[in-house]
């Protein structure tokens, strides 16, 4: 173990707390990198032909940044405090109303805010409410805390479609971010502008959340969430850590629900519903609520699907539940757990021997999704989908589903990708033990 | 391990289909975007919407389409959630399609509305007409009206009062029972609105609101409504709240006519079962059997072929009147742009496929067509869903009896 | 006096199906752990199944194969599912469960469609049993208040009276405990997974016919089945069964008392205006919130009691 190294963190990944401006340079670069990737992202989708930005690509890259911070939020009382909430959805929402409002008061020229800082009064919002459900839902932990944010969430989405003046009802609040109001005289009216804004603020947040971690509250939060009578003994109420990271949990959710209230200028119901708490806990989920990044990697694979595959299959929901039982079955890590798992080969140098088997194991893999895939769609098409009128296309290719062909395709791939995968996977695990023994010799597992 | 490796094919195979899928198939088409929820607790509706719709732009097709160019829908599941409808709405305007359409849900008209209006005058290049053909709450062309906004349904106001007109002589004492959101809050004040300007006589004994779909057990309002001494039970309720009240309704014997909005879409029928005969009324833009009861043969043979090819009724067949519309206001344009085809559009006038003359108001954009008033009865010549009991038509309110005033004011587009 | 004795009657047919719902669920929770939200599927599934064996043999047969193919796939989705991911805690267990609901859902989609399914009650019990008070009380929901009473007492007796039912309660209070014993805790849990779900798909049975049949009413059904177990109080199935009673009870009776805060605050001499603040939230009447009034208590019994009614372990 080296002399400036403190801590590890679960990637792997050290932070040494080197001296100097040379230490934070070293620390700073990843977020620079990763905003500019940010920034250029867009780019690739730019349609040279009519010097137009896709609204398509903003939009949902604007998505994943807002949804980023919202399930990082949530991942702040799972992953940190061990806290699973079936609410969190309603911090957002509501933090979202406050926005909505706020510029339509800043429209109206009731007062003046810059349109920069709406997010912030969103966050206010959340925090507000964060405090008032909080200090009943953490009077409990697990599974009692776990229902009571369930009973609170489905008490505020109930009302929210009950009462008019704070939440319009079923038409919602809609707003207008043009008000004229910006600190760099932006007037945010395309959604190039509205993506900047959202780069910042995902930033600002996820930093702060970092920090956050690192704080003592937030070490108090990781250890009540993994040795709860232990960490009673360091003298901090368990309560009060529970409850502060609760409502600081939702302060970053309140921004994300004002950078919404922004980017779709329109506050619904559905921004409180189960489905949105559903939507940061499987974000959380599939990227890894160990790691602190993972629900961003989560966020990014989720809105995919949901607002990606959708538009291509009527299944998309089905192909989410088999991902779901798939990650939790074998992957419980997440995305970053796996990442992680891959850490102690990297160090001992010889992550490259893993390239050929990896790649017999895509193959038939590749063949048993596809085959798996192909038979969802066909049954879904002749059941649901006949809707198209189109043919079942295969990219240029038309298949008729009422022949026995592609079905016959589908059941071959499925199942000889799957049976070849199951003997390519043995000699993969093989590898995969002897490259761990050879780490652990060397000495750098953790 | 296998699943990182899965998960990276999956990867690889969604980037391979993407971009396969990618840009505008077929050049020469005039797009239509479509979004209504196709998957989760409501894709029943944009699934029978998208079938019928399909089926009369085939037939649109077929005799020309407009321009020389065929029509193409284009659907896009919305998953009943604004900000997903909006993320449709950007990528049609990303293909310059110039219709995007959607008929299912208030909340996600109000939501589409204003963000027509704001990209097409930040955005003058890529503008879109909203063609709504479903979504009735009566703000959408009075307060919430909108240049670049069609609506091709009755709203509630109008729906409201062709119930008020129906309502035989003989029922003085009617109760009201609806959910409570907009929509639901909307039925309830314009019925109220129209029972004491046209038949004041009715006296409302009875006045609910229920949360929206969370209830599952309605004995207990039934037995509300029993005590009240009503003869009718006037509602908006759609879906599992319409289905479980007339059921709880027809189980428990008691003597009640019900007049709805809502009956006769997928999966009514089968709800309300035969115990209903006689019992049921929904206020309609169509049903299967207008056309014999008219003696209209050409309609009849077309609605008939659709019939026989999907289980459910063919109650949208009046999506062909919009289409029709479209069809004309696109050749009277001259061109595929969407300013010009709204100008053409808006005033139209059209003789729809079941002979009954039909006008698009230019003041609000609001169609204003004939309505119908069916019961659900035994012995008519099409039965609905294989129940043995379908629509027959009551009464018609002609499209000139249906006007309303309106409180439009929208701001037309400078050239 | 009328309104009183069918709002009674009504509330306990209510109340005896969220029981027939909830009481594997509490068998479930109690034992496992498992928040199993693929449980309202089991109900769904119950159901379709129903359907289709009632329209080929008929509906009594119906009413015994449906709840063993549910059951049957119960005991194959805990023992080749929930058994290995038992090791990664609870949340991994919840979102199995909850990836199974996504599956299960639209597989019935794609099997039967999307609108609802003619599910009819059987001819032979499609008439009124008796009146009361000019409104008719079906023989149907009779049967199906029989049938939940057969089956507590028969869930009762079997966890009391046989010896695999001690084995059962005993894990129920203390799982490690009688592992130690040398008791064959997996198949005891097999067992109890497969009977929780076999109970489920009976409920879907009998209350598929009585509500509409159609692929969202696992999505509608779920929640208040979570607020009815929790209620109770784990470990507890007498618990549940009062839990169950009282929100059929309390549901069925908000709708027909027509209060709102406004009129409590009346009865103290204070008016409530449209200058009121939270105006809006004081003149609810008490039917419009009646659907959510379980929540309500769900969260004070969490607050106050969060062993729930009757619970003897701690969540």
């Amino acid at each position: 173990m080296s002399a400036d190294a403190t801590q590890r963190a679960p990637q792997g990944r050290t932070l040494v707390a080197a001296p100097g401006s040379a230490g934070l340079a070293r620390r700073a670069w990843p977020w620079l990198v990763a905003i500019v990737a940010a920034l250029l992202l867009p780019w690739l989708f730019f349609d040279w032909s009519t010097r137009r930005h896709s609204g398509f690509a903003l939009t949902m890259l604007s998505e994943i940044g807002l949804m980023a911070i919202f399930a990082l939020s949530f991942n702040m009382q799972m992953g940190q405090a061990g806290l699973l909430s079936f609410g969190h959805a309603i911090l957002f929402g509501l933090g979202g109303y406050c926005a909505a409002h706020t510029m339509n008061a800043i429209k109206a020229g009731a007062m003046w805010l810059p349109v920069e800082l709406v997010p912030l009064v969103g966050g206010l919002g959340g925090l507000l409410f964060g405090v008032l459900f909080g200090y009943v839902a953490t009077k409990q932990r697990a599974t009692a805390f776990a229902m009571i944010t369930m009973g609170l969430g489905e008490l505020v989405a109930a009302c929210a479609l009950m009462f008019m003046g704070f939440f319009g009802g079923e038409g919602g609040i809609s707003t207008d971010r043009v008000t004229g109001t910006s600190l760099f005289g932006v007037s945010y009216s395309s959604s190039w502008q509205v993506y900047c804004l959202v780069v910042a603020w995902t930033a600002i947040a996820v930093l702060l959340m970092r920090l956050q971690t690192q704080t003592p509250l937030g070490r108090m939060a990781n250890a009540t969430r993994d040795n709860f009578e232990r960490a009673q003994f360091v003298g901090y109420d368990p309560r009060m850590v529970r409850f502060c990271q609760f409502a600081l949990s939702g302060f970053f959710a309140g921004i994300g629900g004002g950078l919404y209230a922004i980017v779709y200028e329109i506050v619904t119901f559905d921004t409180v519903a189960a489905a949105k708490s559903a939507t940061a806990l499987l974000a959380a989920y599939i990227g890894g609520a160990g790691g602190f990044f993972g629900p961003f990697l989560g966020t990014i694979v989720v809105v995919l699907l949901q607002s990606g595959v959708s538009l291509l299959s009527n299944a998309w929901l089905l192909y989410v539940g088999v991902l779901f039982i798939i990650m939790v079955m074998y992957a419980p890590g997440g995305l970053v757990g796996i990442i992680a798992q891959h850490a102690p080969i990297a160090r001992a140098g010889r992550l490259r021997e893993l390239i050929v088997p990896y790649v017999r194991i895509l193959l038939p893999g590749a063949f048993s999704v596809f085959g798996f895939v192909l038979l969802v769609e066909l049954a879904s098409f002749t059941t649901i989908g006949a809707a198209q009128g189109k043919a079942f296309k295969i990219g240029p290719h038309a298949v008729d589903p009422a022949t026995a062909f592609p079905w016959l395709l589908g059941a071959a791939a499925l199942i000889g990708g799957g049976l070849w995968l199951r003997l390519e996977a043995r000699g993969f695990r093989a590898r995969w033990d002897a490259l761990i023994a050879d780490a652990k010799a060397k000495g750098v597992m953790l | 391990m296998a699943m990182r490796i899965l998960a990276r094919a999956a990867g690889v195979a969604l980037l391979a289909c993407v971009a396969l899928a990618g840009p505008a198939t077929a050049q020469g088409t005039i797009k239509i975007a479509y979004t209504d929820p196709l998957s989760g607790p409501f894709a029943q509706v944009g699934d029978a919407n998208l079938k019928q719709m399909q089926y009369i732009l085939d037939y649109i097709n077929s005799k020309g389409g407009a321009l020389g160019k065929k029509f193409e829908l284009v659907p896009f599941d919305n998953k009943s959630q604004p900000s997903d409808a909006l993320i449709a709405l950007k990528s049609a305007t990303d293909q310059n399609m110039p219709f995007i359409m959607q008929c299912s849900g208030s909340n996600i008209a109000a939501a589409l509305i204003e963000a027509v209006d704001k990209h097409n005058s930040r955005n003058p290049e890529s503008r879109i007409i909203y063609v709504n053909c479903g979504a009735v709450a009566t703000e959408l062309t009075n307060e919430k009206c909108s240049f670049w906004h069609f609506r091709f349904d009755a709203h509630v106001a109008m729906k409201a009062e062709v119930m008020a007109r129906a309502l035989p002589k003989e029922v003085t004492k009617v109760y009201l029972l609806n959910q409570d959101y907009l929509f639901g809050q909307s039925v309830q004040r314009d019925v109220k609105t129209f029972l004491a300007k046209l038949r004041p006589d009715v006296q409302v004994v009875g006045d609910e609101l229920i949360p929206l779909g969370k209830i599952k057990d309605f004995a207990p309002y039934i037995t509300k409504i029993k005590a009240s001494g009503a003869q009718v039970l006037i509602t908006g309720n759609w879906g599992p709240d319409m289905n479980l009240l007339i059921k709880a309704g027809i189980d428990s014997g008691i003597d009640l006519r019900y007049y709805t909005l809502y009956a006769h879409i997928a999966g009514g029928a089968v709800a309300i079962g035969p115990g209903g005969d006689g019992k049921v009324r929904s206020v309609m833009s169509f049903n299967e059997n207008v056309a014999p009861e008219i003696g209209n043969k050409e309609a009849e043979e077309w609605t008939k072929a659709f019939r026989d090819k999907y289980p459910f009724d063919f109650y949208a067949a009046g999506f062909r009147t919009i289409f029709e519309y479209l069809q004309e206001a696109t050749n009277k344009a001259g061109a595929v742009d969407p300013l010009k085809i709204a100008l053409a559009l808006e005033g139209l006038k059209h003789k729809d496929f079941l002979g009954y003359e039909t006008v698009m108001r230019k003041d609000d954009h609001q169609l204003i067509s004939e309505y119908f008033v069916g019961t659900f009865k035994k012995g008519v010549k099409y039965d609905s869903e294989k129940t043995g009991l379908g629509w027959a038509t009551e009464a018609t309110i002609l499209a000139k009896d249906l006007e309303q005033p309106t409180s439009c004011k929208m701001t037309r587009p400078a050239k | 006096m009328e309104v009183f004795l069918v709002s009674l009657l009504n509330g306990l047919v209510y109340g005896m199906l969220l029981f027939m719902l909830a009481s594997g669920l509490t068998l479930i929770l109690s034992m496992m752990g498992v928040l199993n939200f693929a449980h309202a599927s089991a109900y769904m599934l119950g159901a379709y199944f129903a359907f289709t064996i009632s329209q080929y043999i008929g509906f009594w047969p119906a009413l015994v194969l449906a709840p063993l193919l549910c059951g049957a796939i119960g005991a194959a989705i805990e023992m080749y599912g929930l058994r290995r991911v038992h090791r990664n805690g609870h949340i991994a267990e919840l979102l199995f469960t909850f990836g199974l609901a996504l599956i299960i859902e639209k597989v019935v989609q794609m099997t039967w469609g999307l609108i609802p399914v003619p599910y009819r009650i059987p001819a032979g019990l499609d008439f009124p049993l008796f009146t009361v008070y000019g409104t008719q009380f079906p023989a149907y929901r009779a049967f199906m208040l029989l049938i939940s009473a057969l089956m507590f007492g028969a869930i009762w007796l079997g966890l009391t009276r046989t010896r695999i039912g001690l084995v059962i309660q005993a894990a129920l209070h203390h799982p490690e405990m009688v592992g130690a014993l040398g008791h064959n805790v997996p198949r005891v849990f097999t067992t109890v997974f497969a009977a929780g779900t076999a109970l489920a798909g009976l409920a879907g049975v009998i209350g598929g016919n009585y509500h509409v049949t159609e692929p969202a009413m696992a999505f509608t059904m779920g929640p208040i089945v979570f607020v009815v177990v929790v209620f109770g109080g784990l470990g507890s199935l007498t618990g549940c069964f009062i839990a169950s009673l009282l929100m059929g009870l309390i549901q069925t009776f908000a709708v027909v008392l027509d209060y709102s805060v406004a009129d409590l605050l009346k009865w103290f001499g204070l008016t409530v205006t449209s200058a009121t603040p939270f105006h809006e939230v004081l003149t609810v009447p008490l039917p419009r919130i009646g659907a959510l009034l379980p929540y309500v208590l769900l969260v004070l019994i969490l607050v106050f009691k969060p062993r729930g009614l009757m619970g003897t372990r701690d969540t």
